[in-house]
């Protein structure tokens, strides 16, 4: 593996220095941050880069990425999720538990996890079920997760809500032991029966049934109330609505312990998007209106909303060519997530690079536990986890060339702001001149 | 328009047109031989997905009756009950060399899919979708036979025009639609159409039946059906049909009781009294009698419910006879 010489490259968009990866003795890790030109090139193979006008960041984290394997590797696999992944500038991903078997058992979480060890994109954090086959009535083995190879620390029925409190407050409480965290998917189900996209004004008239906020809020509400009440942490995924940043915004003011994501396209794309009857906008939660953007904007921005999580839900394309009502919900997000960011909240003055690499890479690590290899300073002797990205190019995306399995993304023919130019995992580059490298290249 | 997939897209002109047109037809059925030879070698395919006997045969008469051939495509016991996608059926549609489609759904918006995926023709020369009722969307046919029927009786005597008030609006028309309006594409369909017609509308439902967002439709709303007949004074009232499944007992039921609902919202015999001597009684059938209607109500003169379905033969014949045989040389052609 060679060293990489980087020149003059930003660390979170700061001064340029030079930044040295790898070399003898310093394997794996950050071996030198020099001014610019003071670096001197290690013994051995060096890779020279100019890095002019690249921002360094730590590597990214994603706490909610939907892999599909095992069993639905026709929308994606673990090789496929994590190669995507890594082109998006991520390191580290959090796989969902809603596969097919569900990981619910220690065996699943570490096929799982050995999967992401064996494709070497990215480290695979796999999450565990907070109850048996996501089916609501009665809890995983979490602890026997928890104490697997795959070390799991996120729990989470995503894609489905642990609607009963009481179960709700066994898991909350359970996950103590080891630290845990349950990541809840906000939806409380007989409020959201048959809906198929926000409820509102455009639902109303387009003639689809509508989603409503309070049905994330008010399980939002209930839970930040349980997690006080047993003193664990609570982590609220995919929130979208402003009501739901406001409880956040309260409950963290009150000192609970919780902590949530919001995702790219809520960031971005509104419910208005629906009238086209277009199922690649279709998704759960799905897209509110313009002044839920805004707000879930500002509470990234003032730190009510503790990161960006992609909720990357790859589905093949027979599952989106269809009738929005047949239609699965979800969309692509790996490989756009950083951009989106970029122009809703860089490029909009909200937040500074070294704002997005909290939001992107260290606060995901810390919540999933893995900010011991995850989401580090850019500092000497730190693990060489890092993604190169050029703020000033522009591209048109493309579902089709990327390189997720699936087609599905809502941001399709849209250009965007950045491209990653380069991702390296302890070193190793993954992504190199915007294009993912082989591990045996 | 190319397309009839929504009362939304109609400007004021299109809508007159189509209801022009259909007075039009209307003459003709009243002839001994009621068939033209408008559509002779013309394919019109009634691509139901969901069940709608009434709608289905409406549309089958309309095309026989301008001589095209009809092509009746059920989903129940088809290929789509084996698992086809929308997609693959439309493509088979496309093979068979469909001129139009009329297309039923279950989905909202399917319709509109089929008119702009590419599935059925290509952009520069689609085949044309006519939407035949979708999910809780649309209903476009249904808005404009209930449109003629209302201007055939209301603008004629009111305005003193032609007879069936042809080339005239609904301008100062006060039209009451009263029940589910949260599930009616009809409902939806009518309050776009007689906005644009020049209508009043307002819709009458308790709070469970009106869609979030319904303060942004053009149009007034109510809880109270006495309130809107005695001092709305409405020219047209039109009841919903309220589904059964609407009314199962406990939490999810939008109102307590089918009692409960009648002595609310049921148009009977003591708010017929109430209504103007000119005012109509429509209904888009099928009919619950003793729910939504009184089979006095129902059955009074003043029902135009049978009529609605004999005009909405001459609807469909004017919708298919614009969009196949219109001029469809000029750019963009439309109904």
């Amino acid at each position: 593996m060679p060293a990489y010489l980087l020149r003059s490259v930003r660390p979170l968009g700061g001064d340029p220095v030079d930044v040295v990866l790898g070399g003898p003795g310093a394997e794996g890790t950050i071996a030198q941050i020099t001014p610019p030109g003071a670096a001197v090139a290690p013994d051995g193979d060096v890779v020279e880069v100019d890095g002019a006008g690249l921002v360094a960041l730590p590597g990214l984290v994603d706490l909610h990425t939907h892999l599909r394997e095992p069993g639905r590797e026709d929308a994606e696999t673990v090789r496929s999720g994590t190669r995507a992944a890594a082109a998006g500038g991520f390191t580290a991903v959090h796989a969902m538990a809603n596969t097919s078997p569900v990981a619910d058992t220690a065996g699943v979480v570490e096929q799982v996890w050995r999967l992401g060890e064996e494709a070497g994109w990215v480290d695979v954090f796999p999450v565990g079920a907070v109850t048996v086959g996501l089916d609501g009535e009665r809890l995983a083995e979490l602890g026997a997760m928890a104490d697997s190879k795959a070390r799991v620390r996120v729990f989470s029925d995503d894609g489905k809500c642990v609607h009963d409190p009481v179960l709700m407050r066994r898991a909350l409480e359970y996950v103590k032991a080891f630290d845990g965290v349950i990541a809840q998917h906000a939806q409380e189900p007989r409020l959201t029966e048959g809906s198929q996209m926000h409820e509102g004004v455009v639902s109303a008239e387009i003639g689809l049934a509508g989603w409503p906020a309070v049905a994330e809020e008010a399980i939002i509400a209930r839970d930040v109330l349980l997690a006080e009440h047993v003193g664990s942490r609570l982590h609220v995924c995919h929130l979208s609505t402003r009501g739901s940043v406001e409880i956040v915004r309260w409950a963290k003011a009150r000192g609970i312990a919780v902590t949530a994501e919001a995702t790219p396209h809520h960031l971005l794309l509104t419910d208005d998007l629906a009238r086209g009857y277009d199922p690649r906008f279709k998704v759960n939660p799905p897209l509110r209106t313009a002044d839920d953007v805004e707000a879930v904007r500002e509470g990234l921005a003032d730190g009510t909303i503790d990161i960006v999580a992609t909720d990357h839900a790859p589905h093949p394309r027979e599952d989106k060519d269809c009738e929005w009502a047949a239609a699965a919900f979800g969309m692509t997000g790996l490989e756009t997530a950083l951009s989106v960011v970029q122009e809703t909240m860089v490029d909009t003055g909200r937040l500074t690079w070294a704002d997005v690499a909290r939001v992107l890479s260290g606060a995901p690590a810390r919540i999933g536990r893995v900010a011991d290899r995850h989401g580090r300073p850019i500092a000497v002797g730190e693990p060489a986890n890092l993604v190169l990205v050029d703020p000033a190019a522009r591209r048109v995306v493309d579902g089709a060339t990327q390189e997720t399995a699936s087609a599905n993304t809502p941001l399709q023919g849209r250009e965007i702001p950045g491209r990653v130019v380069a991702t390296f995992l302890r070193g190793r580059a993954t992504v190199f001149d915007g294009a993912p490298v082989e591990a045996d290249a | 328009m190319r397309h009839l997939l929504s009362t939304d897209e109609l400007s004021l002109e299109e809508a007159i047109l189509v209801l022009d047109t259909a007075a039009q037809m209307a003459a003709t059925q009243s002839r001994e031989i009621k068939k033209l030879p408008t559509l002779r070698g013309r394919t019109v395919v009634n691509l139901f997905f969901e069940d709608s006997t009434r709608t289905r045969i409406s549309f089958e008469t309309a095309a026989k009756r301008l001589s095209a051939d009809v092509i009746n495509f059920s989903a129940k016991g088809s290929s789509v009950s084996k698992g086809e996608s929308l997609k693959d059926t439309a493509l088979t549609l496309h093979a068979m060399g469909a001129d139009a489609v009329v297309v039923r759904h279950w989905a909202s918006g399917a319709p509109h899919q089929l008119a702009h995926s590419g599935w059925l023709g290509s952009a520069d020369n689609p085949v044309a979708v006519l939407n035949a009722g979708d999910g809780t969307h649309q209903h476009p046919t249904q808005a404009l036979l209930d449109a003629f029927t209302i201007r055939r009786h209301l603008v004629g005597r009111v305005g003193g025009a032609g007879g069936d008030g042809v080339g005239r609006d609904l301008a100062g028309l006060k039209v009451a639609v009263v029940g589910d309006v949260l599930h009616s594409r009809v409902a939806r369909s009518n309050v776009r159409l007689l906005r644009t017609l020049g209508a009043q509308v307002t819709l009458v439902a308790p709070p469970t039946l009106l869609p979030v967002g319904v303060e942004t439709w053009p149009c007034t709303t109510s809880y109270d059906l006495d309130e809107t007949l005695a001092h709305g004074q409405p020219d047209a009232v039109m009841m919903l049909r309220v589904q059964r499944e609407r009314m199962s007992g406990g939490a999810g039921a939008f109102f307590p009781s089918p009692l409960e609902y009648s002595r609310r919202y049921g148009l009977d015999h003591r708010r017929l009294a109430m209504l103007p001597a000119h005012t109509v009684v429509m209904h888009p059938g099928p009919m619950n009698r003793g729910l939504e209607i009184s089979a006095e109500a129902a059955d009074s003169p003043r029902s135009v419910i049978v009529e609605q379905v004999a005009n909405g033969v001459a609807v469909r014949m004017a919708a298919l006879y614009l969009l196949l045989a219109g001029d469809s040389s000029a750019e963009g052609s439309s109904i």
